[in-house]
């Protein structure tokens, strides 16, 4: 289980990039980040990472506080972010250097399989488009197994088409170990399609505005009533949050699953 | 989708054949003009339009360099300007990659030496001859210095610039796998900037002909340097020629030799043309 205990970030500049942030993500949990540009969203999925160190409070994770980048912990960036001098075969097998080498082999096989990128194993990143690029930086933060995966945008540069197939590629994945997801979007269809809950965030200083469960069974159907009143309400809060300039209290539990 | 895919990679190779025939027709057309010039200049000669005394023709450099090749004397001097420039490019490709590895890593090291290097490379490398002369003697030690100071500081400007410009990105997936500091160094640092560091090399190499020229020139018993001003004082232009075609073919052999020895480790580059 992942807890952020009242996080907040100052920048030297004093830029406050987070102020009191406190939430809690459960194990095998799909949590998604939404927020106007300047939110802190990225600040607080690098926090979480161990690229940044809170200026206040404490990020936990199974019991022990984040301070750097951990073993169990994965991430996949804005872009795929993939080693030019590796191929695309050792690009994945990045983090297993201390495994065996045939080991290491027949996972980066079974983890390309997985991503729809079998027989590429030995190309260079320069000769994959953009979105086969980003299935082998989604293949590299999988392999090691994470208990909680990262993911800042990942799908933002990619067009309509290629998207919604690594959507479904990425869920297959999630399907297999069921870690603990915490995503940045700023695609509200995206969020809707991945996530079990949307915390949509607000600027100046980056604070929680209001969550949002999205309970719906999975896989999901776009052009379903229900993913079509979630998306609106999602769209109805973000725009709130860009409004008010008051966090709405949280709901309750009770009644957090049937606001719709 | 990824039918489609495996359908144009099967294709691209038949692709291959030809574009390297055409590259192979464009490096042949780059001799017309050499060759029609040389051809042209004999001719001249030949019909006695012109006096090739100063400008000795195809044929008679030809002679002199197959001389120069037949009797040793060839070889023995390109030996010795090779060893200089060897032995001074492996100086101070050594020194430049380690004073541009530590100002580029180190901020403190980058405070502390910088500035007096920079200094230094305002000065012309020329410029430093007689003070080598007086320090290392006449002999080799001094030319080697010579060469050495010449490939210095291309070689540490190019290091030193490479690491600075390694992307910050790329070095935070190196910390979301933890690596450590070494490991960081040897599997994302070194790798980064090794297209720059042989860039850097090259250039270096370069410099370090330019400098064994002024080297010989200025006093040496053998080298092709020693040559061009045996040519000049013995009134003979066919020996100066044939000194210039060695220095030409030596460096370029030297050149391919280091771009041979760099391409197996540069074959992921991304670029447009082939750089080296």
């Amino acid at each position: 289980m992942l807890t952020f205990d009242n996080l907040s970030k100052t920048y030297a500049d004093g830029t406050r990039a987070l102020a009191g942030i406190t939430a809690e993500v459960a194990a095998g949990e799909i949590l998604a980040l939404v927020g106007g540009s300047g939110c802190g969203k990225t600040t607080l999925l690098r926090l979480v990472a161990g690229l940044d160190r809170p200026s206040e409070g404490r990020i936990v994770l199974d019991g022990k506080a984040i301070s750097e980048p951990r073993a169990d912990v994965g991430v996949i960036f804005q872009e795929p972010r993939l080693f030019p001098w590796l191929s695309v075969a050792d690009n994945v097998g990045f983090g297993l250097s201390e495994l065996a080498s045939a080991e290491r082999r027949h996972r980066v096989g079974h983890a390309l399989e997985r991503v729809g990128l079998g027989g590429y194993d030995k190309r260079w990143p320069r000769e994959l488009s953009g979105g086969q690029q980003q299935r082998v930086a989604i293949a590299r933060a999988l392999i090691t197994r994470p208990k909680l995966l990262l993911m800042d945008e990942p799908f933002s540069a990619l067009d309509a088409t290629t998207r919604a197939s690594l959507h479904e590629h990425l869920l297959a994945l999630w399907q297999e170990s069921r870690p603990t997801v915490v995503m940045v979007t700023h695609d509200v269809e995206e969020a809707v399609t991945l996530a079990d809950r949307i915390m949509v965030m607000q600027p100046r200083p980056g604070r929680v505005f209001d969550e949002l469960e999205n309970p719906q069974a999975r896989p999901r159907d776009h052009l379903s009533p229900a993913f079509e009143a979630a998306k609106r309400e999602v769209l109805r809060t973000l725009d709130r949050s860009l409004r008010d300039d008051q966090p709405r209290q949280q709901k309750t539990a009770a009644n957090a699953g049937l606001w719709w | 989708m990824s039918a489609i895919e495996i359908g144009t990679a099967a294709a691209a190779p038949e692709a291959v054949p030809a574009k390297r025939a055409g590259r192979a027709q464009l490096r042949l057309a780059g001799l017309v003009l050499p060759v029609v010039l040389a051809v042209i200049w004999e001719a001249l000669v030949r019909a006695g339009l012109a006096n090739g005394r100063l400008m000795p023709p195809p044929s008679v450099v030809g002679a002199t360099l197959w001389e120069l090749a037949a009797s040793g004397e060839l070889a023995t001097h390109a030996a010795a300007t090779l060893w200089r420039v060897l032995a001074g490019f492996g100086l101070g490709a050594l020194a430049g990659t380690v004073l541009g590895a530590l100002t580029g890593a180190l901020p403190v090291a980058r405070g502390l030496l910088d500035p007096t290097l920079q200094a230094l490379r305002a000065i012309p490398s020329i410029a430093w001859v007689p003070l080598f002369i007086l320090w290392f003697g006449i002999f080799e030690a001094s030319k080697v210095a010579l060469i050495a100071v010449g490939v210095f500081f291309p070689i540490y400007l190019g290091v030193a610039a490479a690491i600075l410009s390694i992307d910050r990105k790329i070095v935070e997936v190196g910390r979301v796998f933890r690596l450590g500091r070494l490991a960081m160094v040897r599997r994302v640092l070194l790798p980064a900037i090794l297209p720059d560091w042989f860039t850097a090399l090259r250039g270096g190499l370069g410099l370090g002909f330019m400098f064994v020229v002024a080297a010989e020139i200025m006093g040496a018993s053998e080298g092709l340097g020693y040559l061009l001003v045996d040519g000049q004082q013995l009134g003979r232009p066919a020996t100066i020629i044939a000194a210039i075609i060695s220095f030409a073919v030596l460096g370029k052999l030297a050149d391919g030799v280091l771009v041979a020895l760099a391409r197996p480790f540069l074959r992921w580059q991304d670029t447009a043309r082939d750089k080296l």
